[in-house]
């Protein structure tokens, strides 16, 4: 059976006034149905663009998409026409936004925003709509779900904003729910709760998720298998106990290093990546990541790896295998 | 509108128990503290009640009986505000006229609303050559000094439209010539600030996040943006009531206007400038009218701009 979304060769360009950024460049991944994916990276390593061009959410121009394919279910959602794309958006494929504090109208009540994903896609009537997005509201967790509906986004807490907008995303239950760093705008506490609550929610629905984060902690607990992207390259992907266990790509490891954890000796330093990820206006012929790493040979400089399957459903994409310390 | 929740009124500790104040009763808190915006209020009720409430006590007709022998009569007990120059009774034509008057700022104002937030929404959320068209477009219409060509336009049209009865009067063709050139000849400051507005909103966020629900772009445009969007469109469109009144006392001052017998406040003004001193009557009533209707929209429409400013204090 073919895989509920098939990304290939997916190639993201913006086009700006100090020349071209190559935001995604060739990004290829599978989500099977159900699956929950994590993307995880620096800002600005193409992480949101690459789904935002998944939902077909680039704005263009300035952006392109200029290769590669996206299909879901088979059909290829980048021939779609606008007005295709909105029978896709919110029904099959749904996102939640990183800032709950601006994804949501301050002039409309919440009750009428989450219902109209119901009145589009289902067809419902006001009434029928009102009783499905207060069911909702109850599902993500606000109380007094009723007494709410006609509230307005001020009203709610960022943490409560944020479930209004799983709400809004779930409302037709779709089949993939992209989540674009849904709790980096969120206390630590609220976050662990909207990590739970979108565990809960896939495990009900069955949903595939698609979580991207910068915070390699959030993704261990929900994720099954991870992607690790860098200057719009993905650099290694695998399961995720694998990844974190044995990590085999520079990047990833250095990553790892830089995550606090609470076994750590006091006094002792939380180590940095030196550096910026790379401007992506020009990249370097070499590997991206070269100028930043520890394990860096001279084959890094010219040539850019691409992804190897290094061990059952792992691939990297190094010269340097940083187990052994040698190409 | 979203830091509105910041802005809560300090009271004292029973306010914290009170429910957070609605939209729309913060706006009338504002609103209320602006005692001119507040008089000019109340003087536009008074005179929309004069219009209207006056015309149970005498009919059209009685407005229009010409009677020569009492030609510009001084006000008295049986001509309150006197006569005009074939005699007939002014307060009478004040009270029509303010009904023509009136009606005609609302309606110009209607049509200036209409396009002037089409144009400028559709500019401004679709950008690009639609965008480039339509604001070439008015400035090329603002280019045009208005009021030479509602001079040429109302002389050319005024008579070829039929008159029409609508609320159990008759207007003439005069009036709705008039009235749609006055609307479509003021319409591009609005669509300006609405495609200001739009080009901002369009980057927010909660765009993005109504597009990835499958909201359609009419949807976007008119359920999302738009009503972000009302306040300077209200203000715009109170302050617009105002120049349209003017616009057509002027026009028909001039003569091309609102044809008689149908009475305006402008019109009325025609006839009048001649006796100037000798019968001051014939001006001082149709002219204070009109200067105190616009007065007052003006205060009502500053009033408001402060009232929906969400970034303003209520202090």
């Amino acid at each position: 059976m073919a895989p509920l979304l098939k990304v290939q060769d997916l190639t993201t360009r913006f086009r700006t006034l100090d020349g071209v950024v190559h935001a995604v460049n060739g990004i290829s991944y599978v989500l099977e149905e159900g699956e929950a994916l994590g993307i995880v990276g620096e800002s600005g390593c193409g992480k949101s663009v690459s789904v935002l061009s998944v939902m077909g959410l680039i704005p263009e121009p300035p952006g392109e998409i200029i290769a590669g394919q996206v299909l879901y279910q088979g059909q290829d959602l980048l021939k779609l026409d606008d007005e295709q794309m909105e029978h896709i958006r919110g029904r099959e494929i749904a996102m939640v936004f990183q800032d709950p504090m601006t994804s949501l109208n301050p002039v409309l009540t919440i009750g009428r925003q989450i219902s109209e994903p119901l009145i589009v896609h289902l067809g419902m009537g006001q009434e029928e709509a009102h009783r499905w997005t207060v069911d909702l509201l109850e599902k993500v967790g606000i109380p007094q779900a009723a007494d709410r509906y006609r509230d307005y986004p001020h009203q709610f807490s960022g943490g409560m904003r944020q479930r209004v907008m799983i709400a809004m995303a779930l409302a037709c239950a779709p089949s993939i729910l992209i989540a674009d760093e849904p709790t980096t705008a969120l206390d630590v506490t609220i976050q662990a709760q909207i990590v739970e609550l979108v565990k809960d929610l896939r495990d009900q629905l069955g949903m595939a998720v698609i979580w991207i984060t910068h915070d390699l902690g959030v993704i261990a607990g929900l994720a099954e298998r991870v992607i690790v992207m860098y200057a719009g390259f993905i650099v290694e992907r695998g399961h995720v106990d694998d990844i974190y266990a044995n990590p085999r790509h520079p990047y990833t490891l250095a990553l790892l290093k830089s995550l606090p954890r609470v076994d750590r000796t006091s006094g002792e330093k939380l180590a940095t990546i030196d550096g910026l990820p790379p401007d992506l206006l020009g990249l370097p012929p070499g590997c991206p990541f070269a100028p930043r790493c520890e394990y860096v040979v001279e084959r890094c400089v010219q040539e850019n790896p691409v992804l190897e399957p290094v061990g059952p459903n792992r691939e990297v994409a190094c010269w340097v295998d940083v187990t052994t310390r040698r190409e | 509108m979203e830091t509105t929740i910041t802005e809560t009124p300090q009271y004292g500790l029973e306010a914290l128990e009170a429910p957070p104040l609605s939209l729309r009763q913060l706006v009338w808190l504002r609103f209320r503290r602006h005692k001119m915006a507040l008089a000019g209020a109340v003087m536009l009720i008074l005179l929309i009640l004069y219009a209207t409430v006056g015309a149970l006590f005498f009919t059209e007709a009685y407005g229009n009986i010409t009677d020569t022998s009492i030609r510009l009569q001084a006000p008295s007990a049986e001509h309150p505000f006197g006569t005009d120059v074939v005699g007939r009774d002014l307060l009478a034509r004040t009270i029509y006229g303010g009904q023509i008057s009136l009606m005609i700022g609302l309606t110009a104002v209607l049509i200036v609303i209409i396009v002037g937030v089409l144009v400028g929404a559709i500019s401004g959320y679709y950008g690009g050559w639609i965008d480039g068209v339509l604001m070439r477009f008015a400035e090329a219409m603002f280019n045009i000094p208005t009021i030479p060509l509602l001079l040429v336009l109302s002389k050319m049209l005024s008579d070829k439209v039929p008159t029409i009865e609508l609320l159990g009067r008759e207007f003439s063709g005069s009036v709705v010539v008039i009235t749609a050139v006055i609307g479509l000849t003021s319409w591009m400051g609005l669509a300006r600030l609405v495609r200001a507005n739009f080009l901002s909103l369009k980057e927010q966020e909660f765009v993005t996040a109504a597009r990835s629900i499958g909201a359609s772009n009419f949807s976007i445009i008119f359920a999302h943006i738009l009503p972000n969007t009302v306040a300077p469109i209200i203000v715009s469109a109170t302050l617009g009531v105002a120049n349209a009144i003017i616009s057509e006392a002027y026009v028909s001052f001039l003569g091309v206007g609102v044809m008689p017998p149908t009475a305006t406040w402008g019109n009325m003004l025609n006839g009048a400038y001649k006796y100037l001193e000798t019968a001051p009557w014939t001006w001082i009533f149709p002219g204070s009218l009109i200067v105190l209707t616009v007065l007052s929209i003006n205060f009502v429409g500053d009033g408001l701009r402060d009232a929906l400013d969400p970034r303003a204090l209520v202090e």
